[in-house]
């Protein structure tokens, strides 16, 4: 398994991704957006950052990258795909997920622990966990407020692709335990498929032992061959 | 008599070309109603501060596109792609689009 780590101008979590999945003995290579996406690329991560520096919204001019085309492309046919913070903002804005991550609630830039509860286990991503666990990953983010219409939040619902939500330390999901006044507590979602998912917290960043807590692992498990 | 020359001289100058004319499409990217927009929240306050007294704020952008055209309508269909394609979210946003003689 060779996961291609995509660079946009402005990505700064594209080294934390690659040295988390090394730690986890999982393959992993940076790549520049204006290269193309490689042969042989068996799983891809849009990493964290401020890519184009948020111009318009976060992840719009990353989302029309010609390399997008490539990911949807890989997306369909079942490429492993997580996008993480800029990364699941540019996952919303090229349609690869449902809704919108938009301005935070507080109208700040937030950079904290949170817990999330794990709402459904039964994909790749989550499969290390069971539903219900409740998870301590951080979040940094200013544009992280998950908005989707009515219609298609029900539909999220009812196809169980929600991920992740935002809850207290017992895994209850209240209006505090919510950083951003995302819809429904929502901090995570899947694709159409369940091998592309996007959520706003940084799993690789609670996954060295050095710097913590390692409750991001079993997001990046994803990428695991098994 | 070998006239060939002469009937693509013709033809060239009776080609008939559209005339192109400069237009400004204004774009104005609005969040849609019921959708939170704490900048503009944060902006009221502010203004309150200030002493002022409102009682609603609301934000947009507005792009100011220049191009050329061959009518206000093919202007306006551009505009709008553009709109659709790159400019709006369509999850959280509502536009519009005006055209002018530049």
């Amino acid at each position: 398994m060779t996961v291609s780590v995509i660079r946009f101008g402005g990505s700064n979590c594209d080294r934390d991704a690659i040295r988390a999945l090394d730690h986890l003995d999982i393959d992993a290579e940076i790549v520049w957006h204006e290269d193309g996406l490689p042969e042989g690329t068996e799983g891809i991560v849009l990493p964290g950052g401020f890519s184009y520096g948020d111009y318009l919204r976060a992840g719009a001019m990353a989302a029309r990258s010609p390399i997008m085309e490539d990911v949807r492309a890989a997306a369909k046919s079942g490429t492993p795909v997580l996008g993480v913070c800029n990364g699941a903002q540019i996952g919303s804005e090229s349609s690869l997920t449902a809704g919108a991550f938009t301005t935070n609630e507080s109208a700040r830039f937030q950079c904290e622990h949170v817990y999330l509860r794990v709402e459904n286990a039964d994909t790749p991503w989550t499969e290390d966990y069971e539903e219900g666990d409740v998870i301590e990953i951080p979040i940094a983010h200013g544009e992280g407020r998950f908005e989707i219409t009515d219609d298609r939040l029900d539909d999220l619902r009812e196809t169980d692709r929600v991920l992740f939500r935002y809850c207290d330390e017992e895994g209850n999901v209240t209006a505090e335990a919510n950083p951003n006044g995302s819809k429904d507590n929502i901090a995570g979602i899947l694709g159409e498929d369940d091998n592309v998912a996007v959520l706003m917290p940084h799993p690789e960043r609670a996954t060295l032992p050095d710097v913590g807590a390692t409750d991001g692992q079993g997001v990046l498990q994803g990428f695991s061959a098994d | 008599m070998d006239t060939r020359g002469k009937s693509q001289v013709f033809l060239r100058t009776d080609v008939h070309v559209q005339p192109m004319t400069a237009y400004t499409a204004t774009v104005t990217v609005r969040l849609k109603q019921g959708v939170l927009d704490p900048e503009a929240e944060t902006t009221k306050q502010a203004l309150e501060r200030l002493g002022f007294e409102l009682s609603e704020l609301r934000s947009a952008d507005r792009f100011e596109i220049d191009l050329d055209a061959q009518s206000a309508e093919d202007a306006r269909e551009r505009a709008d792609e553009m709109a659709e394609r790159l400019l709006a979210n369509p999850t959280i946003h509502d536009y519009d689009v005006g055209v002018d003689e530049r």
